[in-house]
This record gives structure tokens, C-alpha cells and sequence, in this order.
């Protein structure tokens, strides 16, 4: 480093063992490097901690707010006039069939009918829709008991709560790829690629981002999938919470797999222009194998045979599985079997796009066309 | 030692370099001259395998440079830039790592580095807050913190005040002397006559004259003399062999004409006496300027 160092190299000759960086070493540099400076953004802590508060918040804000008394269909006057001075919202209805449809449309939470069987020790049986309302029972004192209309073990609001959630913490992680094709125009803009490039092999480079990104999300995921059942339990979900822990399992790879099949696209939005002002143009097809799956299972959660298709096809199969996990539609081996299809299509992107990053990471000026970028490479 | 040998390259239609060679050698300040567009850039890409030539070889102790090899190569690109939002002791170690220093070593050697460049204080600032002539300082701490085996600086003085070339000057120099080859490319010819010991003159791709700087001197430039007398130097221009350049009164410059120039120089200076006292006769040695526009 000064004159007085030990002779340099030069005498030595090339092929010695001087200290040099393998491919692995310089894709967990580049992946350090990306981490690093992504903890240290106040806007990543920020957009998680947005996402942990919403977390929260929707589970337990409609527990707290949630009409204040919890409300019950009595049916016959002598039910509804015994209700009377508890701490229950009480509409007094004719007849069970007009209780049962108040139930299953969610007007009330329970219906309290009379019991003549000899089954009920108070004279009453309570029907709900698909858990034991625990609250209502509580303040009939002695138990009575409960019909439950459907088999279903989750309730169609929370069902769609479920499946909002998960789309939507998905659309967000995915997203948050577009970090990836950043981080790719920055280098490309400031030219600190051409150092990058004479320094280390291209695909350490693109490896090394989506490792970095992927271990990002993966972290953040984990927290999320930690705080969730904390949050459902907070809230007095606890029936919900039964269901949504198995799908978690199932959530977390389907979401890491698709995220890192993303990574790999997004790589590529930002190795085709030389500018962040050019980034959106070439970031809408990225963002349009987002929000299509996510629309998609979100406009059609309720028909079995679009949400089947949409579970092994790669881009929208990281929403729809899980979510016939969670819905009970789906057998294991059809997860499995999806996890498989997504992983090969993750290594048949990932090779396509890493050509195409390596044809167009050096090419400045413009917007590099993929047929460009691709015949570059060879 | 890095040898170039007969490179081409085209961009289209264009033939951007061709049948270029040269050689870099070890503890030797290589100045690399050319005007515009005349293929340094594109040269010095190659030897970085960050461009691909379409024929001819680089080697490096006469093997061809491959991917481990270019690793311990010190690369400062024409265009600038390094990560704006990281720290830039950080920064520097993290290139000082990613050339394959083990991290201790890397963060040593960006310290004192930066101390040398005189940017020790602002190892811990953002890259971003720096005045562009410290930023050009820490691009030059980039390409030397893994204390690389051969050099290749495109334009690594410009945008540096006097000061600052003079310190980026004396660690290039340090690197030379310790056995480094260099090759950097400049505009500033004054700088690169100041600064190397060999020459490269690149013309429309093609190499127009390459050798010592003494060499090119001799090979290029015609040797002028100054004579300073007391009285008129107009009797100058009746010598024959001699073409005057300029002359004001007492002071003259001229030429030799022929190659009995080392002969006839002395035959001034014997007629200068025989005229009266002669206060000055001096060998002038031709500038860069004139070696760079006779060469291309």
C-alpha cells in the first residue's frame, strides 16, 4: 500500500494463491452489501412496522369496536324477554328460519331459540354460524347448547379477511422487489457496475441481489408470521387462529419461493435502463405478474375451478395455494406438487434472466431491448 | 508485466480499435495519449474484460487474463461512481473485500488509504456528501485498496485541483515504484510528461507511436537549441542547416536541419563566440504536445 510494502504480485505471476473471491464469496458480499444498506433505510423499518400495526389493528380493532354488545336473534318473546338485562343486543324474531338466515348473513351473531327437548337445563339452545359464541354464552350463564349451521370451520367474513390478508401481504413483499431493480439502475447509473463487472463474475452479482433480498423478506415474513397468531390471539380469534396457523406453514414457502421467482424479474426491469427516471417503463410488466394473481384470486376465491388453475400456475400459485389450504379445498400433495412447479419455473427464469442481465447490465444509454440483451450475452 | 496484443474491436460498422499492442511494465508509469474517440477507453474496457474484443489477446505474465486473474487488477473507470448512500471507509473496505482481502485487511488497508488521500476524516460521511473532487479521492481509494498487481486509471486527474493531483500523484507513484505497472490515460499532457516513463499514442484506433518517453522524444521531436548573446542573433539565418523558429534580438531558437545536427551545433556555437560573448546555449527538448501532434 506504500512503498515500503512486500513486493506486490507483479513478480509473483498470475495463478498463485493470492487471496481471490469465489463465486460464493462475492454473491454473499453483494448480499451483505444489499441488507446492510436496506436495515439502515428508515423506510424499510418504517413499511414494516406499517405492515405489524395493520396486522394488529385488523385483528383486534373489530373485537373492540365492533358494534359495542354483541347481538342475538331471540326467537318467541318469552326467549327475548328472558335476555332482557344482559349485556346483549336482543331483536326478537318469529320464527327459527328467520333466525338461522339473521345468522348466516352475519346480522347477529347467534340466535337464542327455545328448547323443549330436555337437552337444555335453561330451557334454550343457541345457534351460530360456525364457532361457539363465546361471549353470548357467557352471558346466558349455565351452557347451553350450541348448533352450528355450517360445517365450515372459519366464517365467510373471516375467510375473505384471511384471503385479503394474505394477498395483500404478498402484493407488498412482492413489490418491495422492485428494490432489486433499484439497486440494479443505481449501479447502472453510477457505473460502479463496470468496477462490479471487472472485479466480480456477472451472475455473482444478480445472485448476490436475490439472495440479499430474498433473506430480507424471508426476515420480514418471520416476524409477520410470528406477530399474526399474537395478534388473532389478542383479539379473540381463537377458532381462526386453529386455521390460520397450518396455512401459515404453508404461506411462508409458497410467498419465499414466489418472491424469489419475482427477484429474478425485477433484476432484469433494472439491467434494462440506464436511469431511475426510466425504471417505470420497464417495470410495469413486473408489476402486471403481481397485481394480475392478485385480483385474479381475489375476484374469483369463490369458484373451486379458477382458483385450482390459478394454484399451479408459478405467478399467482404463491397466493392461491395457501389459500385453498386455508379454505380446506386443497389435498397436500396438490401444495407439494405446486411447490415443485414453482421451484423449477424459479430455476428456468432465473437462467433465462440471468443471460439476460449479463447482455444488458453494461449497455448504458436508453432502454436495452430483451432481444438485444439476450443475443449480447452469447 | 501486461501484454496487449493485436486487439480489434468494432461497433457496427465502426472499427474502434485496430491491431493494437503495447505493453505495460512493471514499476513504470505508462501514460496512455490519444485524442477523442481514438479507442482508450475501449482499450482499457478490454483489458477489464468488461468489453470483448473481436480479435487479439491480453495476457498477463504471458497468460491469458481470466476472471481470478482480473480480480487483482485496480480499475478506475472513465465515468465515475461508486454507491452514494454508503459510508465511505465502508464502501472502500467492501471493494477491498469483494478483490478477495480478507475483511481486517480490507478495513486496514481503506484506513490508511484514505488517510494517504488525505480523506481520512470523511471515512465516516455518505459518499453523497462529499465535493466531487473528494468523491474522485475516494474512486482512487477504490482502485487501490486491494493493493492491486497492475493499475489501469482512465482519466484519473480530471476534475482534481492542483493539490489533489499532486496527492493522488505521489500514491500512484508510491504504487510504481513498488513494482506496479500503470497505465493511465490523461488530457493533461503536461501531467502525463510530468508523470511517466513510458508512452502510448493511440490514433483513430490505431497505435500511432508507443515507447520510452526519452525514446519517443528522439524519435519524434526534432531537438531545438535557445542561444542567448549579448548583441543580434540576426546572422542566424544565413548559417545553412539551420532553421530559425523564433528569434527577438539577443535570443534565438532554432532547428538543425539534416541528421548532422549533433556537428552543427557546435559549429553555431564556436560562430555565436567568434561574434561576441554568448550568455546561453540550451538544448531544448520538445513537449509532449509537439511529440503527441507529430505522432498523429
Amino acid at each position: 500500500m506504500t512503498a515500503t510494502t512486500e513486493p506486490r504480485p507483479v513478480q509473483t505471476g498470475a495463478g498463485d494463491p493470492e487471496p481471490s473471491t469465489s463465486f460464493v464469496a462475492a454473491t454473499r458480499l453483494v448480499a451483505e452489501r444489499e441488507i446492510k444498506s436496506f436495515l439502515r433505510m428508515k423506510g424499510f423499518w418504517i413499511g414494516l412496522g406499517v405492515i405489524v400495526v395493520g396486522l394488529f389493528a385488523s385483528a383486534i380493532l373489530p373485537t373492540v369496536f365492533g358494534g359495542g354488545q354483541p347481538s342475538v336473534a331471540a326467537v318467541g318473546t318469552q326467549v327475548a324477554g328472558a335476555l332482557e338485562g344482559s349485556a346483549l343486543e336482543v331483536r326478537e324474531v318469529d320464527d327459527l328460519a328467520v333466525a338461522q338466515d339473521l345468522v348466516r348473513s352475519e346480522e347477529v351473531e347467534a340466535a337464542v331459540v327455545p328448547d323443549d327437548s330436555g337437552e337444555s337445563a335453561t330451557g334454550v339452545r343457541v345457534v351460530a354460524l360456525s364457532a361457539p359464541p363465546t361471549d353470548i354464552m357467557a352471558e346466558l350463564g349455565t351452557t347451553p347448547p350450541v348448533d352450528l349451521l355450517e360445517a365450515a370451520d372459519v366464517s365467510q367474513g373471516e375467510r375473505q379477511l384471511v384471503i385479503m390478508v394474505f394477498s395483500l401481504i404478498f402484493v407488498i413483499f412482492a413489490m418491495g422487489g422492485s428494490a432489486i431493480a433499484q439497486s440494479t439502475v443505481t449501479e447502472k447509473q453510477t457505473r460502479i457496475v463496470e468496477i462490479l463487472v471487472a472485479t466480480v463474475p456477472v451472475r455473482a452479482l444478480l445472485s448476490g441481489k436475490i439472495v440479499g433480498h430474498t433473506l430480507l423478506t424471508i426476515g420480514q415474513v418471520i416476524v409477520l408470521a410470528v406477530a399474526a397468531p399474537i395478534a388473532l390471539s389478542i383479539g379473540g380469534h381463537e377458532a381462526l387462529l386453529t386455521v390460520v396457523v397450518p396455512a401459515l406453514g404453508w404461506f411462508v414457502p409458497f410467498l419465499c419461493l414466489g418472491f424469489v421467482l419475482l427477484a429474478s424479474i425485477w433484476a432484469v426491469a433494472g439491467s434494462l435502463v440506464s436511469r431511475q427516471e426510466d425504471l417505470s417503463s420497464s417495470m410495469g410488466l413486473v408489476m402486471m405478474l403481481v397485481m394480475g394473481p392478485y385480483f385474479a384470486v381475489l375476484f374469483f376465491s369463490d369458484n373451486a375451478a379458477v382458483m385450482t388453475a390459478l394454484s399451479y400456475i408459478p405467478f399467482s400459485a404463491a397466493i392461491a395455494m395457501p389459500v385453498r389450504m386455508f379454505a380446506g379445498e386443497a389435498q397436500v400433495w396438490e401444495a407439494l406438487l405446486s411447490l415443485g412447479v414453482l421451484a423449477a419455473s424459479v430455476v428456468l427464469i432465473m437462467l433465462l434472466a440471468s443471460r439476460i442481465y449479463s447482455g444488458s447490465l453494461l449497455q448504458t444509454g436508453g432502454k436495452v431491448a430483451l432481444k438485444n440483451a439476450w443475443s449480447q450475452a452469447s | 508485466m501486461l501484454t496487449v496484443s493485436t486487439i480489434s474491436r468494432s461497433f457496427g460498422e465502426h472499427r474502434v480499435l485496430d491491431d493494437v499492442s503495447f505493453e505495460v511494465k512493471p514499476g513504470r508509469m505508462t501514460g496512455f495519449l490519444g485524442a477523442n474517440g481514438s479507442g482508450k477507453t475501449t482499450t482499457m474496457r478490454i483489458i477489464l474484460g468488461v468489453l470483448a474484443a473481436n480479435g487479439g489477446t491480453v495476457t498477463w505474465h504471458g497468460k491469458p487474463v481470466t476472471q481470478p486473474v482480473r480480480q487483482r487488477f485496480g480499475y478506475m473507470p472513465e465515468e465515475r461512481g461508486l454507491y452514494p448512500k454508503m459510508k465511505v471507509g465502508e464502501q472502500i473496505a467492501w471493494f477491498g473485500q469483494l478483490h478477495g482481502l480478507p475483511a481486517e485487511r480490507a478495513k486496514s488497508n481503506a484506513e490508511h488509504l484514505l488517510e494517504q488521500l488525505e480523506l481520512g476524516e470523511r471515512a465516516g460521511d455518505k459518499l453523497e456528501d462529499l465535493s466531487l473532487g473528494n468523491q474522485q479521492r475516494a474512486q482512487v481509494a477504490a482502485a487501490l485498496v486491494h493493493d492491486p498487481a497492475l493499475l489501469i486509471l482512465d482519466e484519473p486527474f480530471s476534475g482534481l485541483d492542483p493539490i489533489a493531483v499532486d496527492t493522488v500523484l505521489r500514491v500512484l507513484r508510491e504504487r510504481a515504484a513498488s513494482g506496479v505497472p500503470v497505465l493511465f490515460s490523461s488530457h493533461q499532457l503536461a501531467l502525463v510528461e510530468r508523470l511517466c516513463d513510458d508512452l502510448v499514442i493511440l490514433s483513430g484506433g490505431r497505435i500511432a507511436a508507443s515507447g520510452g518517453r526519452e525514446e519517443l522524444r528522439t524519435r519524434y521531436g526534432t531537438v531545438r537549441y535557445e542561444l542567448v548573446v549579448d548583441s543580434d542573433t540576426g546572422w542566424l539565418r544565413d548559417v545553412p542547416g539551420v532553421r530559425v523558429v523564433s528569434m527577438d534580438g539577443p535570443r534565438a531558437v532554432f532547428e538543425l536541419a539534416g541528421d548532422n545536427g549533433a556537428r552543427t551545433d557546435q559549429q553555431v556555437l564556436r560562430a555565436a563566440l567568434e561574434r561576441g560573448e554568448v550568455r546561453g546555449f540550451t538544448p531544448v527538448a520538445p513537449s509532449l504536445e509537439e511529440i503527441f501532434k507529430e505522432a498523429i
